[in-house]
């Protein structure tokens, strides 16, 4: 296999069967999760369990002061690593390229050295991140292979991406294709991990909103 | 409890999992938030203190029995089922270090509700026999004679008097067809009589028709405190026959955390019907009467007083406004505490951890928390609305030699009542 056959095989069959394992994965956990149900409460509602669940949605992202204070670093840091994997993820133009020829739509790009320099920055902010996981008593505690793998999962694209930019190494479409092959690999595996958390967080955060907003509490 | 195994735990546990509970789990990234948010682990810095890890049991069971890979993984023989040693391990974590105040779930960010979890786990500790001694001889006690401490009716009918002397007043016992009926716990009775004369000073004052029930005055439950429905259930059904009987509109919960908790909001979800009357808590009523104009005070506190939020009433029950709208009615100087309202720190004994003395040393340690908050705005005297957390509030104080009366709202505004001329034997 050539380099530029081993690329249009990763751009076409490999993409592809990674999208229908990413699709069908997330499809068929969220269903595995719905098909739990639950009880319907029986004690007279004080509040809207509908509205304290959107509430909760929203207020979720702004923690209270106290606890802003003691997770700083979490919190910081946490909100730079995601915010960079996003712009980098989709406001690079020939990212939005590839949205345009799969489904047609588009949106305006940030100028690429911007999106350079974000990517370098979600790197710094993603190492720092591992480095706390490490250091800190209570992450390091917590972690088990998950949680290292989905980070090696996460820095990959991003890593892959920054020296496929800059050509660093290797030939242009064999840097291509080793940077779409680690999304690939990110995708097959999101919906088998705590990755998951990009869908049910917002499940988890309604769940909790309407517990609380059903008794008449914000939560 | 009789007949516990590991089986029996494990079924109970996979009889409790939700679409909640798996959505949590699923979204849960590790990142330790919740952590700070326990004063076990504040006051402790002991990693296993950290609440989602205390649910590791539910998590297993969740994970072996309703995932694809979980299920998988078991099939293969590569990941093992929960065991007995395990649970063994967890109960001090699940019982002794969790109060279910619930502080955990305000603050994770994916939004994970842990206490609701702790809450199911436990339906499966107790059912595989790992609950605590002390929780076991408290639930044992409320179901045969009717009160986790143990108080009979004759204890009660002797407050009455007690109580009836002191106020001059009649204290209405199984009056047909009263607007409220009023329960007690048994830490009022035993130990804060001055509570049902509190009431019985502001109903007369705001003309309200009230009673209790000889056949059902206890308020608290520890079946959802151990986690034994059934028994949650029958002593729910208690409560509910009582009110049945005498037609009452209400029944007005004490001042007492978790019995709010069993009787407003798990009340009709135990017995699987709606209640045909209303549940309030004393602070809901007491405030209703003061917007309707008929709680009429006189005089105010002028020392610096705060206001504990019992965890069970205002995070986890949705009384928050109401404490305040009352303190505010008689104190010159109602201060809260930084963390206050529903993000509040628990008093560190809730939850049952009160009835477990394996558990006492540890729930002093981490009143330390509650210390700070006082520390903070020099506080004069402490306000609460739950007998539980006031016991604990005052161990807690005299442990760490901090002369600050604890007060109780209810009792607090009686003392306040313009009308005082029915109570004339009250003056000291």
């Amino acid at each position: 296999m050539t380099e530029i056959e081993f690329l249009l095989w990763v751009r076409g069959p490999a993409f592809e069967g990674a999208t229908v394992i990413f699709v069908l994965g997330v499809a068929f956990r969220l269903l595995e999760i719905l098909m739990l149900g639950r009880k319907a409460n029986l004690a007279e509602a004080r509040g809207s369990a509908m509205l304290g669940g959107l509430r909760t949605i929203a207020t979720r992202s702004f923690p209270d002061a106290t606890t802003h204070k003691r997770s700083a670093f979490t919190h910081t840091v946490g909100y730079i690593f995601h915010i960079g994997f996003f712009v980098t993820l989709l406001l690079f133009a020939p990212h939005i390229l590839v949205v345009e020829k799969a489904f047609g739509v588009s949106w305006p790009a940030l100028p690429t050295p911007v999106v350079d320099a974000t990517a370098v920055v979600t790197m710094i902010a993603l190492i720092a991140v591992l480095w706390h996981r490490l250091k800190d008593p209570v992450l390091r505690f917590l972690s088990n292979f998950q949680d290292y793998f989905a980070w090696f999962l996460t820095i990959l694209p991003v890593f892959t991406g920054y020296i496929a930019f800059h050509r660093v190494g290797m030939s242009p479409p064999t840097l291509i294709a080793i940077h779409i092959l680690s999304i690939e690999l990110l995708m097959v595996v999101f919906p088998f991990t705590k990755l998951m958390h990009a869908f049910t967080l917002f499940m988890a955060r309604w769940y909790n909103g309407a517990i609380a907003g059903y008794k008449g509490v914000n939560s | 409890m009789s007949g516990a195994s590991l089986e029996r735990g494990i079924h109970a546990l996979k009889e409790q999992i939700d679409a909640p509970t798996a959505t949590f789990f699923s979204a849960c990234v590790h990142c330790g938030m919740c952590a700070e948010a326990c004063l076990f682990f504040t006051e402790t810095r002991d990693p296993k203190y950290t609440p989602i890890h205390k649910l590791e049991p539910l998590r297993k069971v969740w994970h072996q029995e309703y995932t694809f890979w979980g299920k998988l993984g078991r099939a293969l023989g590569l990941t093992r089922p929960v065991t007995d040693e395990e649970l063994t391990e967890w109960e001090t974590l699940v019982y002794d270090s969790c109060t279910m105040c619930g502080r955990c779930s305000m603050v994770c960010p994916v939004g994970n509700d842990i206490a609701y979890m702790i809450r199911k786990l436990r339906e499966g500790m107790a059912a595989a026999g790992h609950a605590p001694p002390g929780l076991i001889g408290a639930t044992r006690r409320a179901i045969t004679i009717g009160s986790p401490m143990g108080v009979k009716l004759p204890a009660l009918q002797a407050q009455i008097r007690h109580m009836e002397e002191e106020t001059g007043l009649t204290i209405p016992v199984d009056v047909d067809g009263a607007e409220y009926l009023c329960l007690l716990s048994s830490m009022e009775i035993m130990n804060f009589p001055e509570y049902l004369g509190a009431i019985a000073r502001i109903f007369r004052q705001a003309n309200v028709s009230w009673t209790l029930s000889s056949e059902a005055f206890e308020a608290t439950n520890s079946g959802i405190q151990i986690g034994v429905s059934e028994i949650a259930r029958e002593l729910v059904n208690r409560i509910v026959t009582a009110a049945e009987k005498l037609k009452v509109k209400a029944v007005i919960s004490p001042e007492c955390g978790h019995a709010y908790m069993a009787i407003r909001w798990e009340g009709p979800n135990l017995i699987g019907r709606p209640f045909g009357f209303k549940v309030v808590h004393i602070l809901e009523v007491l405030d209703q009467l003061r917007a309707g104009g008929r709680l009429r005070t006189t005089g105010m506190e002028t020392q610096r007083l705060t206001y504990h939020d019992p965890c069970q009433i205002s995070r986890r029950g949705g009384v928050v406004q109401q404490p305040r709208n009352l303190l505010n009615l008689v104190a010159e100087d109602f201060v809260e505490m930084p963390d206050t309202g529903t993000m509040n720190w628990c008093c560190g004994a809730g939850g049952g951890v009160s009835s477990n003395e394996r558990a006492d040393e540890l729930r002093l340690k981490v009143f330390n928390r509650k210390k700070a908050q006082l520390d903070a705005i020099g506080a004069e005297g402490l306000v609460s609305a739950c007998s539980n957390c006031r016991i604990h509030l005052e161990d807690g104080l005299e442990e760490y030699h901090m002369d600050i009366p604890v007060l109780s709202l209810t009792e607090t505004i009686a003392e306040h009542l313009a009308d005082r001329e029915s109570h004339e034997g009250k003056q000291e």
